[in-house]
């Protein structure tokens, strides 16, 4: 079946269609993972967004099921070079292909996407539409032009959960925190690192009011992932600020945007964003560097701590972007990376979590 | 943080001396990028190696060169007038790793307060002695496979109950798992071990738990003092455990581990390397099943394996090692490839890379094909691809050999014997077996192999069968189908040969329907960011990144991969002629497939392509730049190959301007072609060998019987190792054209007269089709005969009267002028009773060119390449009627492989067997010919027993050869016969039995380490068993040994030259000097 891509800036790419038979428009970005598809396919921060992978062969391991970050595909559409058909491994359950499926998601193969990568990469995230059954490339720029930018789009709304559930720590110790995480999006493994250090965890809703989440009496409000833009967590901004005081407060990724923002800073959407999971973050005060794993389009802009009571704890070194803010005085602590690994490098998991855990109260 | 070391001011470094199997030039690859690091941060580098034939030993290279024997006792020399403040062991290879051991174990860089750089010593112990590495893993909680460190062989006895069989046996500090193996029966476990504990540095070898059949998967990690830990990228070997990596085809990234897998495996790497300490490059190899993993090994240094990831992803691992290793942090370090970001970070890829090793049985025909855990390849192909299909295509035609996918109609048993049993093969008998019919699970199940793999090798098989059906289905070409072959990796040769089409068809087919390759980055980030170097491969994809300037811009051939024949020094031409190029501002482009070199550094060339040597794949790229000429006289056969069909392509292609520069192709076919040339020659009269060619066995007898025995026989077309003989009478020539040769019209043998106890000579000249350039005449030490790649030379020449040598420089230049030579040129003569006499001519490099120009200081690489591109030797300086006088000698001697090659026979003859070369450098004979002898491992005694076992022809020779090594206080003792002859002679001496003889012999002596030395000369075919034993003996017992009258004489030069006086230590920048002070 023939597919095609359609970019705002015009360009069109033919290819081979999988997955569902469809029509999906978002921001096409590009990963530079090789390994973690299942993981990153079910990213609830890809919501809105074509997720098209740098590594030309996608799926040799198959889809086992155990990998998933959140309930299903929360890519809108996916893009790849080659797609592999007859994958081998011990814990394969099906192929790429089924999976996208039995998602109901489209899927583009034999693109040069290399191709679109630098052409992401010279001219910025672009919005896109993915036809699954059609070749017609200027109704795809159409409908790719017609959508709404990312920013005016409440994606948050999309992948948070309906409502509140708590998952105890089955580890056993004397010294259990209860941890309220906002889940704005959250990918799985948060709560396994959470867990796994003896932490209970209530997840409540996005649009969860303070005043709601006081009732639960955590030790500890986290804010978890998410997709699109920070300015549209809303209720998640006023938590912050109605907690800062009281109460530790730490997040991840969209989280630590929405933090930075209730604190007084600034974001701003990156060129072509940092996706892939082989990022380079410096730790100020060991001036070790980690490689960590992302997946982010917006950033902490570094000049607007200058008017907050944030200060900078970690650094990208290759584009000197923020990675990490804390607070001179409160016990507030965040990270644009992903600890949590899955996909990606677990080098700074233990770091991070264990952090979290005292932070909590706990003495372990 | 740690700043840049300030207290640092003079480091050395340690090369890795010859290639040799399991070490070849990924240390000039290594050692060259540490070089240019260094200096660049300031720091004065003083180098040693023992190799000519590296970029690295260029006099410009480092402040000081010392071209010498990589010993202890003779670095501390080194040490002692240089006094650097640093050491850095961990670019130079095993051999640069144990060096240094020994000089701090020694006490020298404690004594003369030298800090050893980067890897702590402990690193290195807790890695190489096995027992402390398995504690060591077990402290961090890492599983290693059970496994017991042993020293001899009654503990080999009692382990095989412990650990079951079959069972892996590691030796402790030895290169390449020289020594190790698997064995399956107790008897083959005690032969290795046995084996094992003599190679072993410290008589340790680690029998381990057998992992056959596991997954086996190598991951490069950096560490900087400030404890910043990346991995540059991992590796999965195709085939599985039980296979050496260095023998495995292996793919990069890994393919068949999901992230969690990958992830577990990354980060167990860098809690190793955190706690091993090591900064700078480490290797580990981890053997996986099913999710659980063991660490089988850890490499605390640059390796071969780091060489290819450095090649797979752009990452400049040795650069960035030698800066680590002065305090630099990876943060403060500048991604050479964007030249923006820092080092500090992870490189990713969007291809895929496949390794193929390049192994030499094509020249051991009696040696052992099984690959096991110790090498026996001498070199590698890497091949990149936008899919698995295609990398595997492209690195099996950058291979340069007659292995390809084909059906060789091999039957049913002896299918599954060579899928079981991994050889060099086993990869081409998989495509033979899938054409038959075997399931991929059937082929998985013999391999071991991961069935995904399987699955990418059956797609090639099917799309060839669908190209042979359908391509032309419909009278017109399909051209979808032709593009998808053509992004599966197929050459327009193999897609026409499956639907019985020309070359030439299919390629004018591909073009009118706008199929053309497309050229894609190595960038080490997937395009994340801009990148400043300029290193590509091929691809069909829609959109080409290499942009073709409007600068004057020359392509050249480069020379593939590392093998007996063609090894580093025509890497060290091409690269020369590169550097030429660039200082005229010419735009110089690479193409070549060789991971390990100085040419395919990203830096080395204007533009790198790496690619395979095929018409094709040189064609795609002079379609795509259309540069103004291609060189091809720089890599050796592989592109002097090239030549004719080069030039018949591009007249077809007249759109193309491109020119073949240099000396014509139609000249270089002159040389090439006996006939032709002799035809030449005669019309100069200059004398050559009487010669003759035959169709049929009776032809044959009568040509030989005319120019009389003995005669050098050969075949006219070369086939798999067939090889060359001396024929010493009729009986042996029609053996020899029953057991090597089919004799035909079609393929008829060459007969030449074999000048039996000449004197053979090599020179090496540039001419500029006006004058000629004599770089030196090197005399042979072994006689004619011995392959010249074998034979052991020297410059000046110690032995030949001015009459013969102005004879040789005399049919130089006639040579020279009548094959109309641009460029390179190397004769080789023989010389007999004040007869000089020209064997073969090649206008083009040659492998002794790094020799030449180390001895003589003249750069000839570089001086051919500025003559093909316009200028006079007149103009640059070079108008001179000899080569150099010089005051020190400078003997070049080989490094044979057959310690590594169980079963060859170690002995020289017309067919080439030596992987490298040393060079052996002092004021006088005899002290550069022990220094050549050291450095190629062959320590001659000062004292001890010398075994004499000498053959009819060369008795008269030897009298006053053992003459004066009894003088020297040298102990005698010989064969029956050898000992009977010199008694007569008045030399009296101990009589050893044969090995048929009976015990004690000569092998058991040898065994109990009573022989210091042999001299062995064989004996004629028949008789030689004997002789193997012994030489065989002396290889596994590591006893050096000399094969020839001529090597016997020189050694006893070399040792009287050694008991008087000790060697000079001096840099090859301090004798260049001299010859330019003198000349």
């Amino acid at each position: 079946m023939s597919a095609v891509i359609g970019l705002e800036d015009g360009t069109i790419v033919t290819g081979t269609g999988f997955g569902a038979e469809g029509t999906v428009c978002g921001e096409l970005v590009f990963t530079t993972q090789y390994t973690g598809y299942e993981e990153a396919l079910s990213d609830p921060s890809y919501k809105g967004q074509i997720l098209m992978f740098t590594y030309p062969l996608i799926g040799n391991y198959g889809v086992s099921d155990e990998c998933f970050e959140s309930d299903g595909v929360k890519t809108e559409g996916l893009v790849v070079r080659q797609a592999c058909p007859d994958p081998f491994h011990h814990n394969s359950k099906r192929t790429i292909y089924k999976l996208m499926e039995d998602e109901g998601k489209p899927g583009i193969a034999g693109v040069d996407t290399r191709m679109l990568t630098l052409n992401n990469r010279e001219h910025g995230t672009m919005r896109a539409a993915l036809i699954n059954g059609s070749d017609d490339g200027e109704a795809a720029v159409q409908l790719a032009r017609e959508q709404p930018k990312i920013s005016d789009i409440d994606l948050i709304s999309k992948v948070t959960c309906n409502e509140a559930y708590s998952v105890k720590s089955k580890i056993n110790t004397s010294d259990k925190k209860h941890i309220v995480l906002i889940d704005l999006g959250m990918k799985a493994h948060i709560m396994d690192s959470l867990l796994a250090r003896g932490m209970d965890v209530t997840v409540v809703p996005a649009s969860t009011p303070a005043s709601a989440i006081s009732d639960y009496e955590p030790d500890l409000l986290f804010l978890s992932n998410g997709p699109g833009d920070p300015q549209n967590a809303i209720e998640a901004t006023k938590a912050v600020n109605y907690f800062a005081s009281e109460l530790p407060i730490a997040g991840i990724c969209l989280g630590h945007q929405v933090i930075s923002r209730a604190m007084g800073a600034d974001t701003y959407k990156l060129k072509f964003g940092h996706r892939g999971a082989n990022q380079p973050v410096k730790d100020l005060s060991s001036s070790i560097v980690h490689i960590t794993s992302q997946n982010h389009g917006f950033a902490v802009d570094n000049d607007s701590l200058d008017s907050t009571e944030l200060y900078t704890t970690e650094l990208n070194t290759n584009d000197n972007t923020i990675e990490g803010v804390a607070h001179r005085d409160l016990d507030i602590l965040s990270v644009q990376y992903h600890p949590d690994a899955h996909p990606g490098p677990q080098d700074t998991e233990k770091q991070f979590f264990d952090k979290i855990y005292k932070m909590a109260g706990g003495d372990k | 943080m740690m700043p840049i070391r300030t207290d640092i001011k003079k480091i050395m470094l340690i090369g890795s001396g010859p290639i040799m199997i399991g070490q070849a030039a990924e240390f000039d690859f290594s050692g060259s990028q540490a070089c240019r690091s260094l200096r660049e941060e300031g720091f004065e580098v003083v180098l040693v190696n023992s190799n000519p034939a590296t970029i690295m030993t260029d006099p410009e290279m480092a402040d000081s060169v010392y071209i010498e024997p990589l010993e202890a006792p003779l670095i501390g020399e080194i040490i002692e007038k240089e006094r650097p403040d640093g050491i850095i062991a961990g670019l130079g290879g095993q051999t640069g790793l144990n060096v240094t051991s020994e000089l701090a174990e020694l006490g020298i860089l404690e004594k003369y307060g030298v800090e050893m750089l980067g890897t702590p010593l402990d690193a290195i112990t807790n890695t190489e002695d096995r027992e402390l590495f398995k504690q060591t893993m077990e402290n961090i909680g890492e599983k290693v496979p059970r496994s017991k460190a042993i020293s001899s062989l009654q503990e080999a006895e009692e382990v095989i109950e412990e650990l079951g069989l079959p069972i892996i046996v590691r030796p402790a500090y030895t290169l390449g798992g020289a020594g190790g193996g698997i064995a399956h029966t107790k008897e083959e476990l005690l032969q290795i071990v046995d084996r094992g504990i003599r190679l072993s540095r410290i008589n340790q070898v680690l029998v381990e738990e057998s992992v056959l059949g596991w997954k086996e998967f190598e991951y490069e990690v950096m560490r900087d003092s400030n404890d910043t830990c990346i991995v540059i990228c991992n590796m999965e070997n195709i085939d599985p455990m039980g296979v050496h990596t260095g023998e495995s085809i292996v793919v990069t990234p890994s393919q068949t581990l999901n992230d969690e897998e990958h992830q577990m495996l990354r980060t167990a790497a860098i809690k190793i390397i955190r706690e091993l300490g090591i900064e700078g490059g480490c290797n580990i190899q981890f053997a996986t099943k099913d999710g659980e993993y063991r660490v089988v090994e850890v490499n605390p240094r640059v390796s071969r394996s780091s060489a290819l990831a450095s090649k797979a992803t752009g990452y400049p691992i040795a650069r960035v090692t030698a800066k680590i290793v002065v305090g630099m942090a990876l943060d403060k370090i500048l991604n050479d490839v964007t030249k923006k970001t820092p080092a500090s970070f992870e490189p990713t890829i969007d291809y895929v890379v496949t390794k193929i090793p390049r192994w030499p049985f094509d020249k051991f025909v009696t040696a052992d094909k099984t690959l096991t855990t110790a090498m026996k390849s001498t070199g590698e192909v890497m091949a990149i691809g936008r899919t698995i299909e295609e990398s595997i295509l492209k690195a099996i035609r950058s291979l340069d050999n007659d292995m390809d996918f084909e059906i060789k109609g091999r039957d049913d048993p002896e299918t599954v014997t060579l899928l079981k049993t991994p050889t060099s093969e086993r990869f081409f008998v998989i495509y033979e077996a899938l054409k038959k019919g075997y399931s991929i699970e059937q082929i998985s199940e013999y391999t071991g192999m991961d069935r995904f793999f399987l699955q990418k090798m059956a797609n090639i098989v099917n799309m060839e069968s669908q190209v042979a059906e359908q391509l032309f289905q419909n009278g017109e070409a399909d051209i979808d189908l032709l593009l998808k072959a053509k992004r599966m990796g197929f050459t327009d040769s193999r897609i026409a040969k499956c639907c019985s089409k020309t070359r030439e068809e299919i390629n004018d087919i591909r073009r009118d329907g706008a199929i053309t390759s497309t050229y894609k980055m190595v960038d080490t980030c997937a395009a994340e960011f801009a990148a400043a170097t300029p290193y590509y491969y091929s691809c069909y994809e829609t959109m080409c990144e290499c942009k073709p300037t409007d600068r004057k811009k020359i392509l050249i051939l480069g020379a593939g991969p590392i093998r007996i024949g063609q090894g580093i020094e025509f890497d060290y031409c091409t690269v020369h002629a590169v550097q030429a190029l660039r200082e005229e501002d010419i735009e110089a482009h690479i193409i070549n497939n060789n991971p390990e070199t100085v040419s395919t550094d990203y830096d080395t060339s204007d533009k790198l392509f790496f690619e395979p040597l095929t018409l094709e794949d040189v064609m795609n790229v002079i379609e795509r730049e259309n540069p103004d000429g291609v060189l091809v006289q720089f890599g050796g056969q592989t592109s002097v190959n090239l030549a004719i069909p080069l030039q018949k392509e591009l007249a077809r292609r007249t759109d193309l301007k491109t020119k073949i520069m240099g000396t014509s192709p139609e000249n270089m076919d002159v040389a090439e072609d006996r006939e032709k040339f002799n035809q030449r020659l005669a019309k100069m009269k200059i004398n050559q060998p009487d010669a003759g060619y035959a169709t049929s066995e009776k032809e044959a007898l009568k040509v030989a019987t005319d120019i009389g025995y003995p005669v050098l026989v050969r075949p006219s077309y070369v086939l798999g190792g067939r090889a060359m003989e001396i024929v010493y009478d009729s009986a042996d020539l029609e053996r020899y054209m029953k057991e090597a040769v089919r004799v035909s019209p079609e393929h008829p043998i060459l007969i030449d007269d074999f000048l039996e106890g000449a004197v053979e000579i090599d020179v090496d000249a540039v001419s500029d089709g006006k004058d000629v350039l004599i770089g030196a005449i090197m005399e042979h030490i072994e006689e004619a005969g011995v392959h010249s790649g074998d034979s052991a030379c020297v410059i000046p020449p110690y032995d030949l009267s001015e009459d013969i040598l102005e004879t040789v420089r005399d049919y130089t230049r006639k040579i020279a002028m009548a094959l109309e030579v641009k460029g390179l040129i190397n004769i080789q003569m023989a010389t007999k009773d004040g007869e000089v006499y020209v064997l073969e001519a090649n206008p083009r490099s040659s492998r002794t060119i790094p020799f030449v120009s180390k001895s003589s200081g003249i750069p000839l690489a570089k001086i051919a390449a500025q003559v093909i591109i316009g200028h006079s030797l007149k103009d640059l300086g070079y108008l001179q009627d000899r080569e150099p006088s010089l005051n020190h000698y400078s003997v070049k001697e080989v490094l044979l492989p057959f310690d590594k090659l169980p079963g060859a026979d170690p002995v020289l003859g017309p067919e080439m067997k030596s992987t490298g070369e040393v060079m052996g450098i002092d004021y006088d004979f005899g002290r550069a010919f022990f220094k050549a002898q050291l450095s190629a491992d062959n320590l001659l005694p000062l004292n001890g027993k010398v075994f004499l076992s000498i053959r009819e022809r060369d008795k008269e020779a030897i009298v006053e050869i053992a003459r004066r090594l009894q003088e020297m206080g040298l102990e005698l003792m010989g064969t029956k016969g050898t000992a009977g002859y010199l008694s007569d002679k008045g030399i009296n001496m101990e009589a050893v039995m044969k090995v048929h003889e009976g015990s004690p012999n000569v092998i058991d002596m040898l065994r109990r380490g009573d022989v210091a030395f042999i001299i062995n000369t064989p004996t004629s075919r028949q008789s030689r068993k004997d002789g193997y034993h012994i030489r065989r003996a002396a290889v596994d017992f590591k006893v050096p040994y000399i094969t020839t009258i001529q090597a016997a004489r020189a050694s006893v030069e070399a040792i009287k030259a050694m008991a008087e006086g000790s060697s000079t230590i001096k840099s090859i920048n301090e004798y260049h000097e001299e010859i330019r002070r003198n000349n």
